[in-house]
């Protein structure tokens, strides 16, 4: 298993270096330059303004010179803000990060234990009822599900703040609306994987056993049943993590994600860089990290190094 | 058990006070649109700057109580000028002072103009200084030495400007931030004259001379002030302190709004303004704003190059049905390129909608019917409000002309590089008067302005602005305007389709905020009161 990680980590760093290497020359080949004004400036400003940030130079030079800051650390300025690209991301992505574990615990919490009972008590009128809140989740995106809440719990009720990321109770309305849709997801799927397992011969024998369903339930399907529910967490928080621009812009919460979008509308080269590699490192160590605890709740998969 | 932490949680409140609560505390809470880019006032372009920056710094003048075409004094208390106006001597009063407690001088105006002015800074709006003397030179690199440039600090409160030509309208340029003094020891001690980052505006290192000082700055989620000790017409400044929140989605800022957490909000979600109308309206404010909104044409591209089809083109949109229809925020249908907000200056011309004008002019063009016409493109920005007025616009062409349209949508940065390029047939365009005053409307078409965009060069019309901007009397200076606006509209490479309304909500408890049509605020004259 060491070997595996191994391996993994150094191809996730191939992975890392190509996709930062690709933002680079693509964000700078795009159409549209980062000093494009409603109101033109004149051409010997702009000329000074491009050689202060060195833009003037051949592409490859800059590059360069990238790497080498990169290697020390230093992510670069940014043309829309006063901070530094490190300053930016130490600010913001603590932000995204916390927003994103609260809408992970939120998902987890509503959607395993549906889930399961779903599953157990299949068919049923709770069956079709939870699992057709979960199609509504699914299928309500969060720009209609954060206004939504917004509207009810902080216009209409006043329980919460309609914006901002002040007090604890910000967090409650921006974590459910992204929260939810995962939850959804996270139901059903669990569902389906239980459902699988509850199938199974083995589990007819530990019933013809008489083994309580609770235990049947929890201690011999659970793990199995678990399975397609951690494959989907690589995707659902590559998913929770890039979703929250969206829940970032409803609810005025300073994360990373805004930037990320922004940076890319204004051409902020640097700052959409820096905030591709922390998604580009954060989505590669989340599969890898999926792709071992996949391996240690099956037995039957192996890790690729070993035979 | 839950309810209860859910009551303990939502019972503690951190972060700035919600609307009751900052009108007893003299606290203002503002909705600014957007994260300001900067609080330098020599880097900063925008309006969403110019909100925050104008609370914390004063220039010579200052913004009026309620008309935005007369100067009041700031830093200076007062002023004259020789003859010909082409010389301005301001007196600065004894009494202001930096936030540090630095008196203000005549030699930190010469300062911040020089910073302003250094071509290695790279200041967007440098070109406002132009009107000096020598400085259009030394900021193109011609000249090293600043002395070469008409500004002189005769003494420590005085201080003299010339200029290139006569203007009698100086004081009222002058309240722009572009002309704001700045503090040299804070400048010099965070990186120089040259330094771009922004190191001397934050929360510790911010020195300025307005009412406010600043006090917190937490990015994209509020920037908050407080009332200045040191600034010499505190007595008169009622407020306590404003919050700046950049909210950037309108649906956010209307939801802030109506759940007590703003007093007023940059702007109104369009769709909402019906609504609001019905059961909002005592909060529901719509102003006229000083710009225009029009479609630039590409004189150089055929047809567009021959004014018979570009005058079809005007005549056939119906104006008033689509800021009805359209538009819906009760914009004005323009009649004419410059707002009709400047009381002795009346547009030579009126546009009207004719549709039989309108095909007789494109059959004398050689289009009969609209036929062998190429098609023709509309150029616009991603937004919803402007594929609304493409469409509809397209509509009425193809109806009344017969012919065909094509819109293009492009992401903004894109359509900004296609519209300084002319890479474009017909693109939608805006623009806001810098100063209140129809030079800023009408000097954009001379030959040589970096903003023309359009391909259109005519030497009556700029031989009529350069006359106008060496006029001696405001009479002569508007008449010679007039003429130029008349040539600009017979020629027609802009077609101006209305004139912007401003929307926003506003708490009647807000005091002494008058619609302006620059929306410049004199914050030292606001205040909030329970009625």
């Amino acid at each position: 298993m060491f070997k595996f990680i191994l391996f993994r980590l150094f191809q996730s760093v191939v992975v890392v270096f190509a996709i930062l290497t690709l933002t680079f020359f693509m964000v700078r080949l795009t159409p549209g330059g980062p000093f494009s004004a409603e109101r033109r400036m004149p051409a010997y400003i702009l000329e000074r303004i491009n050689a202060y940030y060195g833009l003037d130079q051949p592409l490859f030079k800059q590059f360069g010179n990238y790497l080498g800051n990169l290697l020390r650390g230093d992510l670069g300025p940014t043309f829309t803000e006063t901070r530094t690209v490190n300053e930016i991301i130490a600010a913001t992505f603590p932000v995204s990060a916390e927003l994103g574990l609260w809408a992970l615990l939120i998902a987890l919490i509503l959607g395993l234990p549906v889930g399961i009972l779903a599953a157990a008590k299949r068919n049923s009128v709770i069956d079709y009822g939870t699992m057709s809140a979960a199609m509504v989740g699914i299928c309500l995106p969060t720009f209609v599900m954060g206004p939504i809440l917004a509207l009810i719990f902080g216009v209409w009720l006043r329980w919460f703040n309609v914006s901002g990321w002040f007090t604890a109770a910000d967090r409650v309305l921006p974590a459910l609306t992204l929260g939810l849709v995962y939850a959804a997801y996270f139901a059903r799927i669990t569902r389906g994987g239980m459902l699988e397992i509850l199938n199974q011969d083995f589990i007819r024998t530990a019933e013809a056993k008489g083994v309580s369903s609770r235990n049947i339930l929890l201690k011999h399907a659970l793990k199995g049943g678990l399975l397609p529910m951690v494959s989907f967490m690589g995707p659902a928080i590559a998913g929770i993590i890039s979703g929250s621009f969206v829940v970032e812009t409803i609810f005025q919460v300073p994360g990373i994600g805004r930037q990320f979008v922004s940076a890319a509308f204004d051409r902020d080269y640097f700052l959409v860089q820096g905030t591709v590699l922390v998604y580009a490192i954060l989505i590669t160590l989340a599969n890898l990290g999926v792709d071992i605890i996949q391996v240690m709740l099956n037995p039957r998969l192996r890790f690729e190094d070993s035979q | 058990m839950l309810g209860a932490v859910l009551l303990l949680i939502t019972g503690c409140h951190e972060g700035p006070p919600g609307a009751d609560e900052g009108v007893q505390q003299g606290i203002l809470l503002l909705g600014n649109g957007a994260e300001p880019r900067t609080l330098d006032p020599h880097l900063a372009t925008g309006t969403v700057e110019n909100h925050v920056i104008s609370a914390l710094m004063e220039g010579l003048t200052n913004y009026h109580l309620t008309d935005e075409t007369l100067a009041e004094p700031g830093v200076a208390e007062r002023w004259k000028r020789n003859e010909d106006a082409t010389e301005w001597t301001f007196y600065l009063r004894s009494d202001a002072r930096w936030s540090n407690g630095d008196p203000v001088t005549a030699r930190d105006f010469v300062y911040g103009f020089e910073r302003m002015l250094t071509p290695a800074l790279g200041a967007e709006y440098a070109e406002m200084l132009h009107v000096v003397k020598g400085a259009a030179a030394f900021h193109a690199g011609e000249v090293d030495d600043f002395s070469a440039v008409g500004v002189e600090a005769i003494d420590d409160h005085t201080l003299r400007i010339s200029l290139v030509g006569p203007n009698p309208q100086f004081p009222l340029m002058v309240n722009h931030y572009s002309w704001f003094p700045v503090h040299r020891p804070t400048i010099e001690a965070h990186g120089g004259l040259l330094a771009r980052g922004g190191e001397w505006t934050q929360v510790d290192n911010f020195v300025g001379n307005g009412p406010f000082v600043l006090a917190e700055w937490k990015p994209n989620q509020f920037i908050r002030i407080e009332k200045s000790p040191t600034y010499w017409d505190r007595e008169i400044v009622r407020l306590n302190g404003i919050v700046f929140y950049p909210a950037q989605d309108e649906n956010t800022e209307l939801r802030m709004f109506q759940s007590g957490r703003l007093h007023y909000t940059y702007s109104v979600p369009t769709n909402e303004i019906a609504h609001l109308q019905r059961r909002q309206s005592e909060h529901l404010h719509i102003d006229p704003f000083m710009g225009v909104y029009f479609y630039r044409v590409n004189v150089t591209r055929p047809p567009l190059d021959d004014v018979r089809v570009r005058e079809a083109l005007a005549c056939a949109i119906d104006r008033r049905l689509l800021a009805e229809r359209v538009t819906q925020g009760n914009e004005i249908a323009a009649s004419s390129y410059v707002p009709d907000m400047f009381p002795d200056y009346e547009s030579p011309v009126q546009l009207e909608y004719d549709p039989e004008r309108a095909r007789r002019l494109l059959a004398e063009a050689g289009y009969l019917n609209g036929k062998g016409i190429p098609p023709i493109e509309i150029l616009f920005n991603t937004m919803d409000a402007h594929r609304k007025v493409a469409e509809a616009i397209g509509a009425m062409w193809r109806e009344t002309l017969n012919i065909e349209v094509r819109l293009l949508n492009k992401e903004w940065r894109v359509y900004l590089d296609d519209q300084t390029n002319l890479n474009f047939m017909v693109s939608r365009s805006g623009w806001i008067a810098d100063y209140p005053d129809p030079m800023s409307f009408l000097d954009l078409y001379t030959t040589d302005n970096g903003n023309n965009n359009t391909g259109w060069s005519n030497s009556d019309y700029d031989r009529a602005i350069d006359r106008a901007r060496r006029a001696l009397t405001a009479e002569e200076r508007l008449q010679l305007l007039e003429e130029a606006e008349a040539i600009l509209m017979a020629d027609l490479p802009v077609i101006p389709i209305y004139w912007y309304t401003r929307k926003y909500l506003k708490d009647p408890r807000l005091k002494n905020w008058f619609p302006k049509p620059l929306d410049n605020r004199p914050y030292k004259y606001i205040y909030l009161e329970n009625d």
